[in-house]
């Protein structure tokens, strides 16, 4: 048979290609010591899975797993004088400077076509001078270009601190802040899209309700060295175990949320991606972001391309890089993520279509490898979000 | 008679008749496989040619003949049960027989201890 696929899962385009050496993690060991298949992504050696996708995908959506997703940059924003937020603002469409203490939310790195350079999480939170510190996570695969971007369009009053001393582990799972509020009594008074500092232990963690699985969850920020502490104490709780990029992928793709070098690229608009939501009221009103001239029109007038959910007919998975043709077998459209579903038992993908097709109930036509398959545009996500967004304190 | 090649196929011989599947490292390596597309009845197949494909939740990869004949059948169990791949890879978990044209090029492929020491320096 041809190459077996263990270690070139999730394509080695992740990899930023002006880095030779992929880096070490800091729980690499703890991987390996739990049996992680380590495969290189985004620039680092990662568990590609331990026990095997499938029974990982469906332990998480069912107890709670723990990812580590430390190759993600932690980028913390402060200002001389200026407000880091309003500098924010200058690349990303969203109201940054409307942000409450310790609230969060998703926003896109643009580029001045309106280009999709990543995606992002912003929280805003106080700082150790008593000023509002922004903190950033970005993706791993393009967080030196981020910055680079970040310090081209802000004023020299604007520090960028890339907290590479930091790991990050999510723990993602109906159970997961069940399990992680008995280690860290407190978690479980944030609601979705909040975060906090906290202490475990005597270490200081940064703790937000947020994830990429589509489960309630949180991701936490500490310190490298006590990771590895952390994570055997959070998997000593019944209902964590430790769960790979492989079924990370497939739960993602389940919920719905586009992975960035896949689903999104600089060819790609937050409204051709459907992500109309991170663009803020008021910043559309203002129209004073990058790209604004563009998106703001093609939100008017409506994209050419869309990004929609596919069922595929049948069992075959159909992946990233089939075509979505039209009756007469041109090229329409492409498929930007794709795999079998384990919650649905059956396969999904993601692609961009002609606005036309992008109705839910539409009938496509893919091709993969020389073969058709059937398609049916469906709603995203896939499998409904538990997001949790009221208190889950008991007794309140 | 049991023999492997070195891209994890496995072909059991009885006569003139060849049941082919991949071996149970192979399976191992792609880990929870959700889809066999198997060859039709009839299908003739030269040695090396690309005769199956096999989806793990990761990946496809392409199962090639390892021998050269015509495909007498599928295994229709794998349709509803790719999960057989996983848990029999060299028993229920077949992939396809076929009608071996040529006996001789059997002498290319590995018996079993000498694949399992393959399969150990890999």
């Amino acid at each position: 048979m041809s190459d077996l696929p263990a270690d070139t899962l999730l394509n080695v385009e992740d990899a930023p290609e002006d880095q030779e050496e992929p880096q070490l993690l800091p729980l690499d060991a703890w991987h390996r010591a739990h049996g992680g298949r380590m495969v290189p992504f985004a620039g680092y050696i990662m568990p590609v899975q331990y026990e095997g996708i499938m029974a990982e995908h469906l332990w998480c959506r069912e107890n709670a797993g723990l990812f580590d997703v430390s190759h993600m940059g932690q980028l913390v924003f402060t200002g001389d004088g200026v407000d880091p937020a309003q500098a924010l603002e200058a690349v990303l469409p969203g109201d940054i400077t409307g942000l409450g203490q310790n609230r969060m939310r998703y926003s896109l790195l643009l580029n001045e076509e309106g280009g999709v350079l990543d995606d992002l999480m912003v929280t805003r939170r106080a700082g150790e001078e008593g000023t509002d510190e922004i903190y950033v996570v970005v993706n791993g695969a393009t967080k030196y270009d981020d910055i680079g971007h970040f310090l081209d369009s802000m004023s020299d009053d604007i520090t960028i601190n890339l907290r590479d001393e930091q790991a990050l582990l999510a723990v993602q799972g109906p159970k997961a802040v069940d399990a992680v509020s008995r280690l860290i009594p407190g978690v479980e008074a944030l609601v979705f899209m909040t975060a906090g500092a906290f202490e475990w232990n005597g270490t200081p963690l940064w703790i937000s309700r947020s994830g990429y699985t589509g489960e309630d969850g949180v991701e936490i920020s500490i310190p490298a060295e006590h990771a590895a502490a952390f994570a055997d104490a959070i998997c000593a709780e019944p209902e964590v175990k430790p769960i790979g990029l492989g079924a990370r992928d497939s739960l993602r793709l389940e919920a719905g949320l586009p992975l960035y070098g896949h689903d999104l690229d600089p060819e790609t608009t937050p409204v051709m991606a459907d992500l109309g939501f991170a663009l803020s009221k008021r910043r559309r009103e203002a129209g004073d972001f990058a790209g604004a001239a563009r998106i703001l029109a093609e939100r008017e007038s409506g994209p050419a391309v869309k990004r929609v959910g596919l069922i595929v007919t049948g069992r075959q998975p159909v992946r990233e890089g089939a075509s979505v043709v039209a009756e007469d077998g041109s090229v329409i459209g492409r498929v930007t993520s794709g795999g079998f579903a384990p919650t649905l038992g059956a396969p999904i993908a993601m692609a961009y279509v002609p606005a036309a097709l992008a109705i839910v109930g539409t009938a496509v036509r893919l091709i993969q490898r020389g073969k058709v398959h059937d398609a049916t545009v469906s709603a995203m996500p896939f499998v409904p979000h538990r997001y949790v967004r009221q208190s889950t304190k008991t007794g309140a | 008679m049991r023999y492997f090649t070195e891209d994890h196929e496995w072909i059991d011989v009885e006569g003139a008749i060849g049941t082919v599947g991949i071996s149970n490292y192979a399976q191992s390596q792609l880990g929870d496989i959700v889809f066999v597309d198997v060859p039709a009845d009839g299908r003739e197949l030269a040695k090396g040619d690309e005769a199956a494909v096999v989806e793990s939740v990761k990946a496809a990869s392409d199962v090639y003949s390892p021998v050269s004949g015509a495909v007498i059948e599928g295994n229709p169990a794998l349709a509803d049960s790719p999960d057989l791949v996983n848990s029999d890879a060299e028993g229920e978990g077949w992939f396809f027989r076929i009608t071996l044209s040529d006996e001789g090029e059997l002498d290319s492929l590995m018996e079993e201890a000498a694949y399992e020491a393959f399969v150990a320096k890999l």
